[in-house]
């Protein structure tokens, strides 16, 4: 296994990440969060380098990091979309929008695309229940969906 | 309506220091500076405010609780908002971020804290670049930092994301989290009053708890408590989704009928279907069937309806539904979401899961419904954390007020779905 490493501009928001708590364990959740917005999963080489960051074991990270859904240690798609199904969505026509999204990028819920674009995910509750059905994809929240709407922007991401 | 945390939240600008400070954003500092710590917990006591996160505890008492001359002490505001249903203090941090700054420097005067966490679910990453840029401002203005407007008082806030799971926004599952760990609940007592985070005394308040401090404050525990009912005092933010015309997040008073926000503020039903069911804070608590519409919505008179007011977040289900349908993704919801580590949990939402379904497959047999009541009084208050009792709630009331929407999958049974 080669070592990871951190980039100088990582390096520094990592210093500015610890300076936030008294003990550095607490750093572990955005030090996982700040090597995934860079690499897209954290490969097991990370976990490493971040446990030895923290003083803590690589098993020890990993164990954290399975208790959370938004972190992947397997490669997903440049655009991450959370379909939220939970029940104001539901109620609104989520699942028949799910089932046309999936359709639309010819895969099932769980998967990347072949050109590793999209990755769909089905997701619970993502606070824009008034917005109804809605969507994630990656930072970026879309509400008040049609199919019409979800073609537009699947569209409109290169 | 008198509006108190949404009176001017869709001023432009409103998240930035200059137009919150023109409005009269963080006026109460220096009345709060005024006075001993203790009178400002005395005047949040007396102001009958109650936790808006869900289990509505009184929040001055919680305050008082903190350990005695035990230092330091920490302030986590809990912005996990993950109860579905609810996304009211979504739009408290993305429009009015200095709000919560303000009532988080008020609460850590008033308990002598000199660190404040904001902990805010993963997927809130965009808003935690707007609440750094606030804390930044509140910074360079000398409200945040060492010896605050000169009175010697140090504080400094921080956001923190947490990286999906629902259970997080428990209050000792999100001390674990913020501490690095797994999001799982701990064992109660100690309270985190006493041992929470990093084992120090610790004050865990939502949001909306937290941006009705400063009116508080400025004008006076008597005027706030003049809102409302006798019981349940000031305002509340309600996030009305489902199916009716305008959902949104509507500030009432607190004893406002749950008809004038169904059928007034969210501008009723849609297609002009009919009502059929609601659940009036969030899908942790009981449904009511459409003939308790008028209840006062406040946390006495939905307790006495057999619910209650959780996080605010009422869900309109008009007559197109079959309740079970919205039944078991509920249940999938805290199948999915149960940490695994208390068995009346992790097995019992599996279980109700696998019986709802059988039933919608045309697959149940008659006593299935006895079955998911023994399950669900099973689960009920054996476990750390309710979440187990979450996912009871939409299971039992859906059998008491809808049992003939099971009863219509079992005249088909046998028949392939």
């Amino acid at each position: 296994m080669s070592e990871y490493k951190f980039s100088e501009d990582q390096e520094k928001e990592i210093a500015s990440i610890l300076a936030k708590y008294p003990f550095k364990t607490s750093a572990l959740l955005p030090l996982l969060t700040l090597v995934q917005r860079a690499d897209q999963v954290v490969s097991p080489e990370a976990m490493v380098a971040i446990g030895k960051r923290l003083d803590v074991s690589p098993a020890y990270v990993q164990s954290v990091l399975s208790f959370y859904t938004m972190y992947h240690t397997e490669k997903v798609g440049k655009y991450m979309i959370l379909f939220c199904i939970n029940i104001s969505c539901q109620l609104n026509g989520s699942d028949k929008l799910l089932e046309h999204t999936a359709k639309k990028l010819n895969i099932k819920v769980g998967e990347t695309t072949f050109d590793e674009k999209f990755t769909l995910h089905r997701e619970e509750c993502l606070a824009a229940c008034t917005e109804a059905p809605m969507m994630r994809v990656n930072d970026t929240y879309y509400g008040d969906l049609t199919e019409q709407r979800i073609d537009q922007i699947i569209d409109s991401l290169d | 309506m008198t509006q108190i945390l949404f009176k001017d939240i869709n001023k432009e600008g409103l998240h930035t220091m200059k137009v919150y400070e023109e409005l009269g954003g963080y006026q109460s500092l220096k009345k709060a500076f005024a006075q001993k710590p203790d009178e400002i917990v005395a005047a949040v006591k007396a102001s009958g405010l109650r936790g808006r996160g869900g289990a509505g505890f009184p929040t001055g008492l919680k305050w008082s609780f903190l350990a005695k001359d035990v230092f330091p002490r920490y302030l986590c505001c809990n912005a996990d908002e993950s109860e579905p249903g609810t996304c009211k203090d979504r739009e408290l941090l993305l429009k009015n971020p200095h709000l919560l700054i303000e009532g988080m420097i008020l609460c850590s005067y008033a308990c002598q804290i000199e660190t404040g966490y904001i902990y805010m679910r993963g997927e809130f990453h965009d808003l935690s670049f707007i609440m750094d840029k606030a804390l930044e401002e509140a910074r360079a203005k000398g409200y945040l930092g060492k010896n605050i407007m000169g009175t010697g008082f140090n504080l400094d806030i921080h956001t923190h994301l947490g990286a999906g799971a629902y259970i997080c926004g428990e209050e000792s599952a999100l001390l674990n989290s913020l501490e690095g760990g797994r999001g799982e609940p701990r064992m109660k007592p100690p309270f985190p009053a006493v041992e929470g985070l990093y084992s120090k005394p610790t004050v865990i308040n939502n949001v909306e708890t937290l941006c009705v401090v400063p009116y508080i404050v400025n004008e006076g525990a008597e005027k706030y408590a003049s809102l409302g009912t006798e019981k349940s005092k000031g305002t509340k933010l309600v996030s009305v989704s489902g199916h009716v015309k305008k959902p949104g997040n509507y500030e009432i008073e607190m004893g406002t009928p749950t008809s004038e926000l169904i059928y007034n503020l969210a501008g009723g039903i849609r297609n002009d279907n009919k009502l059929k069911a609601f659940i009036p804070g969030g899908s942790s608590v009981p449904m009511l069937p459409a003939d308790k519409v008028d209840t006062p919505y406040d946390y006495e008179s939905l307790a006495a309806a057999g619910t209650m007011l959780g996080s605010g977040a009422l869900i309109v289900i008009d007559d197109s539904v079959n309740i079970v349908e919205t039944t078991l993704r509920l249940i999938s919801f805290y199948m999915h979401e149960s940490c695994g580590k208390c068995t009346p949990c992790r097995e019992g939402t599996r279980w109700l899961y696998q019986i709802v379904e059988r039933i919608m497959q045309n697959k149940g047999q008659l006593d299935y419904i006895e079955k998911l009541e023994d399950i669900c009084g099973n689960m009920s208050f054996k476990t750390f954390c309710p979440l187990a009792d979450a996912c009871v709630a939409p299971v039992v009331s859906s059998i008491k007020h809808f049992r003939s929407d099971y009863e219509e999958y079992f005249k088909n049974v046998g028949v392939s779905s």
